[in-house]
């Protein structure tokens, strides 16, 4: 193949990348589900023929989906008979290349002049997929068959139909069932709105002229990628990130990373990692490579995603630890949760590395909580489902964001009048986590103090979040950011504190009980003892620590609204010989 | 009409006027804008114009005044009292981050933490009081916002869009302490659900209201003492105007009103060409602003968000803003892929050709390379810039790296800039659940006629609308609008549950309150009348789809109707099983103003068939061609001409690519018929 022109190339690669912004869209505005169309937790992409690699993917697809699902494509072409144009798979098997069995995937042969050119295909949250409980983040499942119905790679629609059989069967096993009809159609026409995009992309340039941008396209990123890794110093980096417990067994789970950068390359080798576990915070190997791709994409925003970005990260198979995990093991959290932490793990490991770039941790927890009950006024059972964010870490730029998103998530909280429409509860407050924010020069971002009473009916509270036990590591001298709490106070009984802290399963409720979470703050940049005194002032002023705290932490001294310059250069001082 | 009508836009670079004559041709001025006080700009564009304002019945004012004020952070010290438990949210917001990819990024609130009150009150979601105001609060907290230099003042309370009781009696407290009158309620802002939205938006308002009321203060007296003595009108972001007197107390109407004048203009102008449905697509400096006209009326919004995390929730045109200007940038990035823009040359340096000490290869400084803007009438020159600097930039810093030549580099980034531009108004339209095909597309501001047959093309729109006076579209859209005022409720019931007598009453609560405030403004008005829109939803979605109703006599089941048939038509999917919820009604109430006669402002010649004014080489998609230069003035009603072919005039280039045919109509304006593919 001779060489493509610059400017076919530049307009194939935003053709490429239009068809699935169009397939995000199209999918976005016909869901039903508030979790795929407000919380955007989907994304849509063209996979390659033969090997399922990643052509190109929608700009605004959730971003912990970044890898998974060239895996999962793989896995069907592997197993793919008989194709006929209209055929389109449905799969959700988590170790067929994917993450939760919430998470399901539509795969599709794109047929082009009668041959097939790619393979198109999304995924979406589904918001039950059957299981012990509703919405499928059981904290105490120990099988996967405990989490919900679990689909291996069948034909859903055959030549553009519908199996009405294949349809029921999941019908008859997941909650809501009447709603997932919207679901199920909008996905699958998402990739018919690709299938005509594409097409049209093919007619105006032609098959080898695509083709050949493809293959180049992929190498060019190939090659953005390596000229970033290029600025990171050659050498080995460690770093590691705790999973509070497996929500069955109380025990930190490790992940220990070990980066080696060598030349244009960076190896991956999570083999010290813990080992599997018994609840649901193992985490499959496509969801396991796809957060460290995550966390990379983080760190080099402007790289384009295909499969040549990935090409230059080599990943050790972790098999032996959590992070590897096979049939039967439960996976439901490693989505939400394991998968900021492996993020977390590579940030900690390369900012020494760039420390210009870096950031110290972000909260890195979803911080779902769901409340089940039954409100006697309306007759009717319901289930609220809450996120929460919380504070980004320091960083060369400055001071970190507080009440960010989830390191995996684009999705924006429910807003406080809507959840009291709809659900029995009042929330009595919606505030900053004061002095969650790990000290540093530049400091950690704020979390969030929420508060849900409940004002009528009973009810059963779960949580699946993280950083309970450790806050948010703090970065080159940086202090660890607040940690995650939960608290219940029951009519008459003291305070309850989930034994697993982040993590509890059917917690009961009764009317005037409240329950208070707070989020994490982010961790802490660079010594506290450098960060401006009038920058620490300005926080007492705004009551985001208190006098005490920043005496203790940043060393400075404030009295009636100024700081004491004379006793600060003493105290900073003193910190500073007994640091050393 | 009486006397002349003055409509005068200020722009970020250009203060830009239209007066209606009513006897005479219309005359036209542009003039620098003067940011460090905006009135000055205004009086020498009416200077400019030679215009008496003794004999002026009417001038419309655009200002930026508000939208610059926030992007740039010079507002008024604001406090706010809100619910206890709840002076955080204006800062913690939804959890976002401002990119989907890079942990970093910064957010200042508008109010910061200091200035941020609790005060005991609490009003559930169906507006029962749970816990009454107390009143001590509020005045502890207002002198103690006084005390810490605070201008104005935000009272925003959780579901005062139910019962606003609290935050009325709030204020009237406020009223007695506080010394001005920069007093905002979140819910005579907005009445709709949403906390950090509505306060955000309140505070908004409450942030800009002393900067604006400063400006038209004086410039009314400016105005007062050249010998005016009508009416000042002012745009608003809902593309309708309000008076000087009023404008203030919703201070946030205004912002994003440039944007909204320009597609009232085009609503106007298509509406009386025979183009009710049109996508308009203005090309300034460092920007394209895309907006939706059907049936010759502009698609509302009310889901703007200004900046990063800076939602602004009351109606306005929606106008979609796209990253790509004269302005922007060529470059290669690590890849070697050409890449045009986000980054832009802005106003200074500017493109190489303006002479302002730009380095960097422009969209500006490719289309001149190709023949297609005429290097001698370009209007912000400071040091003329030869050609070849211009075409060696190119050769050195896009060409170079691709391996082409001057003429290779700069149509590569024409192409690469078009095929961009064309992929962004594709999503806009879609994301409004629109075929770009159905639309035509109107083309103004600098830059927007270059390319706009080229993206026609690429898009499969077949014509192309390019007004006579395409660098003044804003001020004739002030010259054009209609007083206008919007209201919004939160209802938030299914339509099964729905009390039709209260939906009847809210709407013409809305309905009165409108009257009553254009019966205030003391403007003459040829009549009044009322649009009305219900947001709905099925019961459990987020997504909210907005469906025209007739008024406030809607029966139940003609609402279930009209928002099913609107679902159908738009997602194809029936879903009988699941109830519709009604969340918002929104009524707009429009004060007619008598018409200007846009047909005026034609002046093509009468006579004769095109003659080109001369002939230059252009490159286009086939490669150079030599083509008809044609200046604008000289073309008559009914003149034909077939591309290519290129027509200049003061405050435009307009491109007719090969293959197309344009046709000058009644109104002065170019109808292109698109042809072939690019």
């Amino acid at each position: 193949m001779t060489a493509i022109d610059p400017v076919t190339l530049a307009v194939v690669q935003s053709g490429l990348s239009q068809v699935c912004n169009e397939m995000d869209l199209a999918f976005v505005r016909a869901a039903f589900s508030p979790v795929i169309s407000e919380a955007l937790d989907r994304s849509d992409g063209i996979y390659h023929r033969d090997d399922g690699a990643l052509i190109a993917q929608g700009d605004l697809g959730l971003p912990v989906f970044v890898g998974t699902m060239q895996f999962g494509t793989r896995e069907v072409i592997k197993r793919a008979r008989g194709l006929k144009p209209g055929d389109m798979y449905i799969v959700n098997d988590p170790y067929l290349g994917g993450t939760h069995l919430m998470d399901v995937r539509f795969v599709k042969p794109f047929f082009y002049e009668g041959e097939i050119f790619a393979w198109l295909a999304n995924t979406g949250h589904w918001p039950d997929t059957g299981g012990a409980v509703p919405g499928g983040f059981s904290a105490n499942a120990t099988e996967v068959e405990q989490e919900g119905l679990r689909l291996p790679p069948v034909k859903l629609f055959k030549e553009g139909v519908m199996d009405e059989e294949i349809l029921s069967i999941i019908l008859s096993n997941i909650r809501i069932a009447d709603q997932r009809i919207g679901d199920i159609k909008a996905q699958a026409a998402a990739l018919t709105v690709g299938e005509r995009r594409f097409t049209a992309l093919l007619d105006r340039y032609g098959k080898d002229v695509v083709e050949a941008c493809i293959a180049e396209l992929r190498v060019r990123a190939e090659q953005q990628m390596r000229a970033k890794i290029a600025t990171i110093p050659d050498g080995d980096y460690h770093g590691a990130a705790y999973v509070d417990s497996d929500g069955v067994v109380d025990e930190p789970l490790k992940i220990d990373m070990r980066i080696r950068k060598q030349g244009t390359d960076l190896h991956f080798d999570m083999s010290g990692s813990s080992p599997p576990c018994r609840g649901p915070m193992n985490s499959v190997i496509a969801t396991t490579r796809s957060s460290v791709y995550l966390a990379i994409k983080h760190i080099f925003p402007e790289v384009p995603l295909n499969a040549g970005t990935f090409a230059p990260l080599h990943i050790k198979d972790p098999d032996g630890t959590f992070l590897y995990a096979t049939y039967p093991r439960p996976v439901s959290g490693c989505a939400a949760e394991v998968s900021q932490r492996i993020a977390e793990a590579v940030f900690a490991a390369l900012t020494p590395a760039l420390p210009d770039q870096l950031f110290a941790a972000p909260a890195g927890t979803s911080g779902n909580f769901a409340l089940g009950g039954d409100d006697p006024k309306t007759g009717r059972s319901y289930v609220l489902y809450l996120i929460s964010g919380g504070g980004y870490g320091g960083s060369e730029d400055g001071d970190g964001l507080s009440n960010g998103c989830s390191t995996i998530g684009i999705s924006k909280t429910t807003p406080i009048e809507v959840v009291e429409q709809r659900y029995p509860v009042l929330i009595e407050q919606y505030a900053l986590h004061e002095g969650s924010g790990g000290a540093g020069a530049h400091r950690g971002g704020f979390g969030v103090n929420y508060t849900v009473r409940i004002r009528r009916g009973a009810a059963r509270a779960s949580f699946v979040m993280d950083h309970g036990r450790y806050g948010p590591q703090g970065a080159l001298g940086g202090r660890d950011g607040g940690p995650n709490k939960v608290r219940v106070q029951r009519n008459g009984q003291p305070d309850y504190v989930p034994p697993h802290l982040s993590k509890d399963q059917d917690i009961q409720v009764a009317e005037g009980d409240r329950i208070h979470v707070s989020t994490p703050g982010g961790g802490g940049f660079g010594d506290p003892l450098k960060r401006d005194p009038q920058a620490v002032l300005r926080d007492v002023m705004r009551g985001y620590y208190t006098v005490a705290e920043v005496e203790d932490l940043f060393g400075v001294a404030v009295s009636d609204g100024k700081v004491d310059e004379d006793t600060t250069a003493k105290l900073r001082a003193g910190k500073a010989a007994q640091a050393t | 009409m009486a006397g002349h009508i003055i409509g005068v836009d200020v722009g970020g670079t250009f203060t830009d006027l239209v007066l209606m004559d009513e006897g005479g041709p219309p005359r036209v001025a542009k003039v620098p804008s003067t940011p460090e006080n905006q009135a000055f700009g205004v009086l020498a564009a009416i200077a400019e114009a030679g215009a008496a304002l003794a004999d002026v019945a009417g001038i419309v004012h655009g200002t930026t005044i508000t939208t610059n004020a926030l992007l740039e952070r010079k507002l008024a010290k604001v406090g706010l009292i809100t619910t206890r438990g709840f002076r955080d949210v204006l800062e913690l917001g939804r959890r976002t981050r401002p990119k989907p990819y890079g942990m970093k990024g910064q957010f200042v609130p508008l109010i910061p933490r200091e200035l941020r009150m609790e005060v005991n009150e609490r009003i559930d979601a169906d507006g029962e009081v749970l816990t009454p105001l107390d009143t001590d609060d509020v005045r502890t907290a207002c002198e103690f916002l006084l005390a810490h230099g605070c201008e104005a003042l935000v009272i925003h309370f959780l579901h005062a869009y139910r019962n606003p009781v609290h935050e009325n009696h709030a204020a009237e407290i406020a009223a007695e302490i506080w010394p001005n009158r920069f007093v905002t309620r979140g819910h005579a802002i907005l009445s709709e659900y949403r906390e950090y939205e509505r306060g955000v938006t309140a505070a908004v308002n409450a942030a800009v209201q002393p900067v604006l009321h400063r400006y038209i203060e004086r410039l009314t007296e400016e105005l007062a003492d050249k010998g005016y003595g009508r009416e000042l009108l002012v745009m608003q972001g809902n593309g309708g105007t309000v008076t000087a007197e009023l404008v203030p107390e919703h201070a946030v109407n205004t912002v994003m009103s440039g944007p909204a004048s320009g597609v009232m203009a085009a609503a106007h102008t298509g509406g009386r060409a025979g183009f009710p449905d049109l996508l308009t697509y203005d090309m300034g400096g460092t920007s394209c602003d895309v907006g939706v006209i059907r049936d010759a009326i502009p698609q509302v919004s009310s889901e703007l968000e200004l900046e990063y995390a800076m939602p602004i929730h009351v109606p306005m045109v929606d106008v979609h803003t796209i990253g790509a200007g004269g302005g922007s940038i060529a470059w290669i990035d690590e890849a070697g892929m050409l890449q045009v823009g986000p980054e832009s040359a802005g106003a200074v340096p500017g493109p190489i050709c303006y002479g302002r000490g730009g380095e960097r290869p422009t969209i500006t400084d490719a289309n001149l390379a190709l023949g297609r803007l005429n290097p001698d009438a370009l209007l912000a020159v400071e040091t003329p810039v030869t050609l070849d600097h211009v075409r060696s930039a190119l050769a050195h810093r896009v060409g170079a790296p691709l391996r082409l030549d001057a003429d290779g580099a700069a149509a590569a980034v024409v192409r690469v800039a078009n095929a961009r531009m064309a992929g962004a108004l594709r999503m806009v339209s879609l994301a409004r659940g629109h075929d770009p095909r159905d639309f035509a597309l109107f083309a103004f501001g600098g830059a927007g006629p270059l390319h706009a047959v080229a993206l026609a093309r690429e898009l499969g729109i077949p014509k192309v609308l390019i007004p006579a006076r395409p660098g003044i579209t804003n001020a004739i859209g002030c010259v054009v609008a209609d007083l206008r005022h919007d209201y919004v409720n939160t209802i938030n019931t299914p339509v099964d549950r729905l009390d039709m007598a209260e939906v009847a009453a809210i709407v013409e609560d809305q309905m009165r309150e409108g009257r009553e405030t254009i019966e205030r403004e003391g403007v003459a008005v040829e009549d009044l009348r009322c649009i009305h829109d219900a947001d709905m939803q099925f019961l459990g979605q987020s997504h909210i789809l907005t469906v025209p109703i007739p008024g406030p006599d809607v029966t139940r089941e003609h609402l279930a109707a009209l928002f099913e048939a609107a679902y159908w038509e738009r997602f194809a999917v029936e879903l009988p099983e699941i109830r519709p919820v009604l969340v918002n009604l929104h009524t707009a109430v429009i004060g007619r103003r008598p018409q200007a006669d846009i047909a005026a402002l034609a002046g093509g010649r009468e006579d004769g068939g095109p003659q080109a004014a001369a002939t230059r080489p252009v490159w286009f998609t086939q490669g150079w061609q030599d083509t008809p230069i044609y200046r604008r003035a000289d073309i008559a009603v009914g003149t034909e001409l077939n591309g290519p072919a290129i027509v200049e005039q003061m405050d435009t280039t307009i491109v007719i690519e090969p293959g197309c045919a344009a046709v000058a109509d009644a109104l002065g304006n170019l109808i292109v018929s698109v042809e072939g593919e690019g």
